[in-house]
This record gives structure tokens, C-alpha cells and sequence, in this order.
């Protein structure tokens, strides 16, 4: 740890960070896992989501866009903000067209993981079954909006490859994922080897023939709940301190 | 309808409007404004051309062109009639005025005539003091009745291109019922400015700090206090913007300002480009007020004609300012200070995520003050009579006067200038609002108000206002005029978030499924659990606000939601509509069941 080290707390426990990062990042490193849906890692937050919304000092900043200031007080897995995300959660279940039974990216979705590590079992909003259009034009990669939940992690990772692929179209619930041409993703530069083919959460963007290749047991999440990875990086030194968290 | 334009798009048209903004890609919106007048609509192929001109990826110019509502991406006929639809537009009989025009040109709203006139519904066009009211091709026309549709209508049909401020109806009123001593008192174009300038950029904030001016626009936010943060920001060039998007149903003041102390505004923002050290001001005019951009142009080639804008402003060395007007294209969401800079630089009005705040990091990514049109206009005032002159109107946390906009069931409607503190009660007795029972303060963003806090100052530290006041009286339904709220915030979200793209689609849905009798006291819970989702996960003020009608008429009005509250052992599923609605998902058709 050098002078530079920034120390501030979630739900109790204290993390250590690097000045500018952001609280999403601090806390993946030290091992508290803070649910998303639309941050990576590897690419700039969006704050799309809004489902890492925590209390910085009592305020709600989404931590994925919200950089670590210096004793800051955050709040996390508190019930009031567990209930909220649940309901973002519900949100875009009820607003796309999600077939979780028998869709190629079941076991394998974000989206459905964090659902199963709220305990969500049926809806209390009413569905929305809008109606999307699927482009399957392009010979290699497939795009069904019926799942998509405009996290933008696709457009992000397009930038990221220097290409435009992906982009929105429409405001409000009009809004949808637009593609860099008006004939379609056949008629863009994407690639297979693309970052933007290979980060959607859900099962918007998946590549062709790669669908259910892995069988029940061994998808992603059928042994583990999404972001016990992180959590796995905890050390618990102050195991004290947590019991009360 | 016109048959969809099967020639190619002359790029040759697009090729001079891009060569008209140097090719920058940040002028999109006027790029997207002035291609759309050519071409009258914004096919793929047109915006495939705008892209290739300005050598930037298609699906970025789509991004823009699809985000803003009078941006049209389909034809839309020669003529556009858009009425304003607002709880007090309803009041005054839009929807009679409406039915009207269908009937004289037998199409209905959201549809195109034979002969090209197209009718639809838009969010508040800031007439609510003369309801109802529409543009047609920008023009507005207000004070509508049903009686004046035939003659509009018939002179619209007459010629291809109608000159529409001829048309009965043609025009507004400023409608100011009470001019206070700041802002409607006398004032001669430059007095504030040339005082300003005899003093160093630094004392002129001090004294605007001194004066105790705070954003007009809602927030509240010191003035001084944000000019000097801009200022003292790295940056190798900063930018004063002044916000008139003024989109918040029931307000209409920075319109009123703008047409009658258009100077004031001036003077405000070249007051600030000295304070900060801006050689650039802009002001973004929602496309709403368009018809004002002509005498607003005029303006300013005044002043650049007597040197009060240009190279050494006043005879100032060493100060040149000037200011360029933005149109907007039809977004609510642009008021909010981050959404207009990306509107500003040609992007969607998707709101930023701060850190980092404008006066770091704003237009272009340089150093911004965004102040609203009345907060500018106090300024020259300011600097005119001294900050302690301006800070003996008001109370101990809200100095100065303050616009009040006055509508729906008041006998005279219009704009007040009232020292701050005044009660809500003076403003109603001075407006005729007696019979108020219900009174929306600042707007569909603000919080509907029961008779028990009429009482309550008008103040940042009481009864906190932008100046939006819609008065409802006894006869009006107040549910109905949330869900009216309700279905603004669900058109006006911009649909980057989740929980306000979402929440207030659920929201709007919940509030009618009270309004028809379908709720129970469990849906009510859940309906108040769901507002503070959104209230609370929200990215912008946008949503953080959006529930506040639901919340505040809770709070203050339970009435109207335990009224339609049916018991929860009452059977609640109607078997028809659900057979309906099943039947609809599976595209079957019913069929009526013949009789054995």
C-alpha cells in the first residue's frame, strides 16, 4: 500500500483502492461482489443497469460510474437496496421476451443468474410481451432484441474492437438495439472473433452453432451463483467485522 | 399518405447543409434540422447519405436522428399540426379542438390527410396560460376553439406552402399579470454589462455570489459559486450555456423573458463569458419556441452591430464573446443540464453520469456554466443596482424575485413576478385561483399540493418552485391528472436506464388500472414501493422525479386512490379480456360460438 491508497468502507467491511478507480472495481478486487448486469472489467461503465446502485454516504450512486473517494461510507447488501434491485431485475424480465426453458443462452445468462441469486421465482409486474424483430441475416451471429436489455455492453465492446457495429435507436421504451446498417448485421463489419459478439449478458447476440453445446451440469452457473467468483477472492481477516455486515 | 419517396436522396442538398457546419459532426442537430426541411422526412437512405457526408458510422446519425420527436423518420405530409397535450390543455378543451380537425380533414390524431396534413399530440409547448394550443409547422397558434378549425383548415388546403402567422390564432401573449422591480422593471440594453466590464471577472462573480442568486431552473444551485468553479477549472476553453428548453408542463416565463427582455438574457450570458473567461456562449431554444429564433437572430446581429457582442465587446480590449443559438428537436430530457450538452454536441439527450460536474467537464469537454434563461436574466440586474439592492427582495435562503407561472382553473392566468417567500395563498388570490383544490407546484417534476400547505412560501428553503403553478379546482378528477403525468414522463424518458425506461411505463399502467377500478389495496403498496424504485435507482433528475405525483398525491391526496379501491377477495380477473389478450398473443381469432 503506498500514500496514494484510498481506504473506505462497504457494509462494514474496509477496502483498500487505487485513486480514480471506481467502487465497482475496488470492491470486485477485494471480493465483494455488488450485482450489474452492464459492467465489465475491460470496458468503460455505461451505468445503464442501475442494479449496482449502492449508498455512497447515504446517497444512491450506481458504483460502477461512482469513483472511490476517500472514507466514503457505502451501503450494499441492505435490505432496502436488495428489494430495489430486485424490482430492476423483474423490470427487464417483464419488458423483453424471455424464454429462459429453452433459450440457447440458459445456464449461461446473466441475467437469469442474478434473477436465481434474488430468489426470483414469478413476476409481480405485469409482462409487456413486446414485439421484436430478429435479424439472422448475418451467416455467423445471430440477434434476437426479444432478450436484449440494452445494456450497451456491445456497443461499448465495438468501440473497444474500432468498429461502430452497434448503437440505440429510439428514446424511452421505443428504445432499441440499432445496428450499423439499415439492412441488417449482415450488412456490417462484425466478426466472429469481435469483443462485441462475444459479451452480451443475455441471449441477444449469440454466435450460430455454438448453441447448447454445453449440457445441464456444466453451463456456468448451474454448480455456482453468479459473483461467488468474486467473492471467492475475499480474504477474511476481519471476519468479525463481516459477521455484523 | 404520400407514397414513400422512391428517388434517391439528393445529396447534393446534404452535401451543402454538412458544408454549412464545416463538417462537424457536433452540429448534427442542425445538420438533422435543416435536412429534414429539404427533404421533409429522414429516410435511411437520407441519413446513410448525412453519414457518409460527415464521415461518421450510420447507426451514430440514426442514434440522433431517432431520439428526438420531431425528428421524423417516416413521411409525414406537407403540413404538421402538433397539439400540446397537458392536464390543462385537456381542461380548456384540446380534445374538442381536436376532434374538430379530424372531423374537417377526416383523419384521425396520429394520421395524415389525403392532402398531406398531419395531426398529432405532443408533450407541453409552454402555453398552458392560453390552452389549447398547437404548431403548425412551427408556428403557434393558441387560445384554439373549435369554431376557428374550419377557416384554419381551409387556408392551410388553399396553398402549398401556407403562411401560417397570417392564420386566425397565430401567435401568443406574454400575459404578464405582475412585474416586480428585478426582472419586468425598466431596463436599458447594456447598463449591467458595461458596469461588469469596468470590474474584474473576479469581483464580478464575488458580487453575484454576494447577491445570493440561485438556478432558476429547480435545482437552486448558487450561481456565484458555479461560475467560480467554472472558472477556476483548467481548461483551454470555457463556455457559458444558457438553458431554454424550457419543457416542464405549466411553465412558460423563459419564453415570456425571451420575448420581452431578450437583453436582460443577452446581457446575462455576455456578463458571464467575462466572468468566466468564455469566448463562446450558446443557448439551447427547445424546437417548441422556434417561431422566437427570428426575432432572437435579430437581436444578436444588433448587438454584434453596436459591439456588444464580437471583438472587444463594448470597447473592452481583449474581450471578444459571441453567442450561437441551438435549436433542440422536440426532447424533455434536454432541460436536464447534462442531456442538453450531448444535445449540444449532436448526440442523443441521454444525461451523463457525474462526476464529472459541467463546470469541469462540459461541452466539448471543457469547463461549462449552464444557467437557466431567468437565472441570466437576473444578472445585469445584479450588476446594475449592486448584489445588496437584489438580495433585499425575498427570504433568508432565496434572494430576489421570482417568475411564477399561473394555469389551468384561475381567472388570470399568465406570468407573476413575486419576491420569493410568497405564499402559495397570495399567488392564488392574485391570480383568481380561489377555488383551487389541488395545485401543482413546479410542474409534472414538482409535487401536487393540498389546501392544508397553501399556506407554505414559495421559497428553495419552503415550498421549493421553478415556477410552474397548475391550479385544479373542485370539479377536477386529480387521479386522472396523474396518470397525465404519468404518460408524459413515460414519452419523455430517454430509455437509458433501467428503472425510469421501465418504472415509468409501470407506473402509467398501475395509475390506470386504479383509475378503472382494478386495484386493490396490495396494488397501492406496490404501486408506492415501485414510485421509490424509480425515485431512487434513476440516473437523472428525470426519473428521481417522475414518481413525484404519484408520491405527493399519496401522501396528500389518499382519497382519491382509496375511493377506487375494490376489496382483495373480489374476483379481479375479467375472464373475457384474458381470453382476449391470450388469444392475441397466440395471433388466433375469436370466433363466436354458435348456439347447438
Amino acid at each position: 500500500m503506498n500514500e496514494r491508497t484510498l481506504r473506505f468502507s462497504i457494509d462494514g467491511v474496509p477496502i483498500e483502492a487505487r485513486p480514480e478507480q471506481s467502487i465497482i472495481a475496488a470492491c470486485d478486487g477485494a471480493g465483494v461482489y455488488i450485482p450489474r448486469l452492464c459492467y465489465r472489467e475491460d470496458l468503460p461503465p455505461g451505468g445503464q443497469c442501475r442494479l449496482c446502485t449502492v449508498n455512497v454516504n447515504g446517497r444512491p450512486s450506481a458504483a460502477c460510474v461512482t469513483p472511490v473517494t476517500r472514507a466514503a461510507v457505502v451501503e450494499n447488501a441492505t435490505p432496502a437496496l436488495q428489494a430495489h434491485r430486485k424490482a430492476l431485475i423483474e423490470m427487464l424480465f417483464v419488458e423483453g421476451n424471455h424464454p429462459c426453458p429453452f433459450c440457447e443462452k440458459s445456464g449461461d445468462c446473466d441475467l437469469q443468474a442474478t434473477g436465481y441469486r434474488f430468489g426470483l421465482s414469478g413476476m409481480t409486474f405485469p409482462y409487456r410481451f413486446p414485439k421484436h424483430e430478429i435479424d439472422a441475416s448475418h451467416p455467423e451471429i445471430f440477434l434476437d432484441r426479444n432478450t436484449c436489455i440494452l445494456c450497451g455492453l456491445c456497443v461499448r465492446a465495438s468501440h473497444a474492437d474500432g468498429k461502430s457495429v452497434f448503437g440505440f435507436e429510439g428514446r424511452g421504451a421505443r428504445q432499441r438495439l440499432a445496428v450499423n446498417s439499415a439492412a441488417g448485421l449482415s450488412a456490417t463489419d462484425i466478426e466472429v472473433a469481435d469483443k462485441a459478439a462475444a459479451v452480451c449478458p443475455v441471449g441477444c447476440i449469440v454466435v450460430k452453432r455454438t448453441g447448447y453445446e454445453k449440457p445441464y451440469g456444466e453451463r456456468p452457473f448451474d454448480d455456482r451463483s453468479i459473483g461467488s467468483d468474486i467473492e471467492a477472492k475475499r480474504i477474511p481477516v476481519r471476519a468479525s467485522k463481516e459477521g455484523h455486515a | 399518405m404520400p407514397a414513400r419517396a422512391a428517388s434517391p436522396p439528393p445529396r447534393a442538398v446534404i452535401a451543402e447543409i454538412v458544408a454549412s457546419v464545416g463538417g462537424d459532426v457536433t452540429r448534427l442537430m442542425d445538420v438533422l434540422v435543416a435536412v429534414q426541411a429539404q427533404l421533409s422526412f429522414l429516410s435511411d437512405e437520407t441519413l446513410n447519405a448525412v453519414a457518409a457526408e460527415l464521415k461518421v458510422p450510420y447507426v451514430e446519425v440514426v442514434d440522433t436522428a431517432s431520439f428526438y420527436a420531431f425528428f421524423a423518420r417516416e413521411p409525414q405530409g406537407r403540413v404538421q399540426i402538433r397539439f400540446s397535450k397537458t392536464p390543462v390543455s385537456m381542461m380548456k378543451g384540446a380534445a374538442e379542438v381536436v376532434r374538430a380537425f379530424e372531423d374537417a380533414l377526416d383523419v384521425r390524431i396520429g394520421e395524415t390527410s389525403a392532402d398531406g396534413i398531419r395531426l398529432c399530440w405532443t408533450s407541453d409547448i409552454g402555453m398552458a396560460d392560453q390552452e389549447p394550443a398547437c404548431l403548425i409547422d412551427g408556428m403557434v397558434f393558441t387560445n384554439l376553439e373549435v369554431r376557428d378549425v374550419a377557416r384554419i383548415v381551409n387556408e392551410l388546403r388553399a396553398t402549398d406552402v401556407p403562411a401560417t402567422a397570417s392564420l386566425p390564432k397565430a401567435g401568443c401573449a406574454s400575459n404578464v399579470r405582475l412585474r416586480g422591480d428585478v426582472l419586468f422593471a425598466p431596463y436599458d440594453r447594456g447598463t449591467g454589462l458595461r458596469n461588469a466590464l469596468g470590474m474584474t471577472p473576479e469581483a464580478v462573480i464575488d458580487e453575484v455570489t454576494r447577491s445570493g442568486l440561485r438556478g432558476r431552473g429547480g435545482a437552486g444551485f448558487p450561481t456565484g459559486m458555479k461560475w467560480g468553479l467554472t472558472r477556476r477549472a483548467p481548461g483551454d476553453a470555457h463556455y457559458i450555456v444558457c438553458n431554454a428548453d424550457e419543457g416542464e408542463p405549466g411553465t412558460f416565463k423563459d419564453r415570456v423573458l425571451l420575448v420581452d427582455a431578450p437583453d436582460l438574457v443577452f446581457d446575462g450570458m455576455t456578463i458571464a463569458g467575462y466572468a468566466l473567461g468564455a469566448r463562446s456562449g450558446l443557448m439551447y431554444l427547445r424546437a417548441e419556441y422556434a417561431f422566437l429564433l427570428g426575432d432572437l437572430e435579430r437581436n444578436l446581429a444588433e448587438r454584434r452591430r453596436l459591439g456588444t457582442l464580437g471583438t472587444n465587446v463594448c470597447g473592452h480590449a481583449g474581450f471578444d464573446f459571441d453567442i450561437r443559438i441551438q435549436l433542440g428537436a422536440g426532447a424533455y430530457i434536454c432541460g436536464e443540464e447534462s442531456a442538453l450538452l450531448e444535445s449540444l454536441e449532436g448526440k442523443r439527450g441521454a444525461p451523463r453520469d457525474r462526476p464529472p460536474y459541467p463546470t469541469d467537464r462540459g461541452y466539448l469537454g471543457k469547463p461549462t456554466a449552464i444557467n437557466n434563461v431567468e437565472t441570466l436574466a437576473c444578472v445585469p440586474r445584479i450588476l446594475e443596482r449592486g448584489a445588496k439592492w437584489f438580495a433585499g427582495f425575498g427570504t433568508a435562503e432565496s434572494k430576489g424575485t421570482k417568475l411564477m407561472c399561473l394555469s389551468g382553473d384561475c381567472s388570470k392566468p399568465g406570468v407573476y413576478e413575486v419576491p420569493f417567500g410568497t405564499t402559495l395563498n397570495e399567488l392564488l388570490d392574485l391570480a383568481g385561483g380561489e377555488q383551487a383544490e389541488a395545485v401543482q407546484v413546479s410542474g409534472a417534476a414538482g409535487e401536487c399540493v393540498a389546501p392544508k400547505d397553501f399556506g407554505r412560501g414559495l421559497c428553495y428553503e419552503d415550498l421549493s418552485t421553478a415556477g410552474a403553478t397548475m391550479v385544479f379546482g373542485p370539479q377536477r378528477n386529480v387521479l386522472e391528472i396523474v396518470l397525465q403525468f404519468a404518460e408524459f414522463f413515460a414519452d419523455e424518458s430517454c430509455g437509458w436506464c433501467v428503472p425510469c425506461r421501465v418504472g415509468t411505463v409501470l407506473l402509467k399502467d398501475s395509475i390506470q388500472s386504479t383509475l378503472d377500478g382494478h386495484a386493490t389495496r396490495d396494488d397501492i403498496i406496490a404501486l408506492e414501493s415501485l414510485a421509490t424504485t424509480v425515485a431512487t435507482f434513476s440516473r437523472c433528475g428525470l426519473g428521481q422525479t417522475a414518481p413525484n405525483p404519484i408520491l405527493s398525491t399519496l401522501r396528500n391526496f389518499p382519497q382519491i386512490y382509496e375511493s377506487r379501491l375494490v376489496a382483495a377477495n373480489d374476483v379481479r380477473i375479467d375472464v373475457g379480456r384474458a381470453v382476449e389478450d391470450a388469444a392475441a398473443i397466440q395471433r388466433r381469432a375469436l370466433v363466436e360460438q354458435v348456439a347447438p
